[in-house]
């Protein structure tokens, strides 16, 4: 039997005040449900400030990508914080950085730029899953 | 991101930062409904996510102004979290309740509400109205 984790945790800063956070969290959904359905899950970033007991014990046992939608970082040093170390640390600015791609300005009602925008990001999030579940 | 630092009184908007479930997704909508369309220049939606790093700005703002809190569900994360950091006055809401109150309205989707969520929020952010405005009516009658 394999010790290998076979599930990693996602936790967005989903922030609603800012459009990254948009993007964190449509990026993280799109991994949970087509790009690495059965080896992500999500975990509130809420119900980790506010002690879930589950949130926080899945994090401390399995792996956790953090997806932070601004340099404040958020959900990684919350995790960190809360939980453990987070195995990485993602920035959506960075990553639209990185790729090219233009800095989203929308909160809602994301139209094609954006959601061009979130399958990047969930990309580079179903990646690092994949370096985290061979690496761990 | 939206100055939260301004000197005049604002009621801060939380809503639920939750990815589960769509009544989270209805929450952040009501969050956007109620500061975008129906009291842009009296709210002002900030991020939860700012209070598990104890980030200076929002711990002012929730220290010197009214809150909202708008939580998906009754786990109440919005709402433990503002009150453990101490913010002053804290109205709490949970989107299940507008539901029941309009439950032709059902909510599908999280990343992308479906129409019927939008539209059960935009009902829910028309309420909330009455409540800025009295917490702020409040808070002139304290100054």
């Amino acid at each position: 039997m394999s010790d290998k984790p076979g599930k990693v945790g996602i936790i967005s800063c989903s922030g609603e005040a800012i459009p990254g956070g948009t993007i964190s969290r449509v990026a993280c959904r799109k991994v949970l449900e087509e790009l690495r359905p059965g080896k992500s899950v999500t975990i509130c970033l809420p119900l980790f400030i506010a002690g879930g007991e589950e949130e926080r014990m899945f994090a401390d046992l399995f792996p956790t990508i953090t997806v932070d939608g601004c340099e404040k970082r958020c959900a990684a040093l919350g995790t960190a914080n809360l939980s453990g170390k987070p195995s990485r640390t993602l920035i959506v600015t960075e990553i639209l950085k990185k790729r090219g791609i233009p800095p989203t300005t929308k909160l809602r009602n994301l139209g094609d730029e954006e959601k061009a925008a979130a399958l990047a990001v969930a990309e580079e999030i179903a990646a690092a899953i994949d370096e985290v579940l061979a690496t761990e | 991101m939206v100055n939260i630092m301004s000197d005049q009184k604002k009621v801060a908007v939380f809503a639920c930062s939750g990815i589960g479930k769509p009544l989270g997704s209805v929450a952040r909508e009501i969050g956007y409904e109620l500061t975008e369309r129906v009291r842009p220049d009296t709210t002002v939606l900030t991020c939860l996510a700012l209070l598990v790093i104890n980030d200076p700005e929002a711990r002012k703002l929730i220290m010197e102004n009214p809150v909202i809190a708008i939580d998906g569900c009754v786990l109440d994360c919005a709402k433990k979290s503002l009150e453990a950091n101490g913010a002053k006055v804290v109205r709490a809401y949970q989107s299940i309740d507008f539901f029941k109150k309009h439950n032709h309205l059902k909510p599908e989707g999280i990343a992308e509400l479906n129409e019927a969520g939008k539209k059960l929020a935009a009902l829910a952010a028309d309420e909330l109205a009455e409540v800025v405005d009295e917490l702020l009516a409040e808070e002139a009658k304290n100054v």
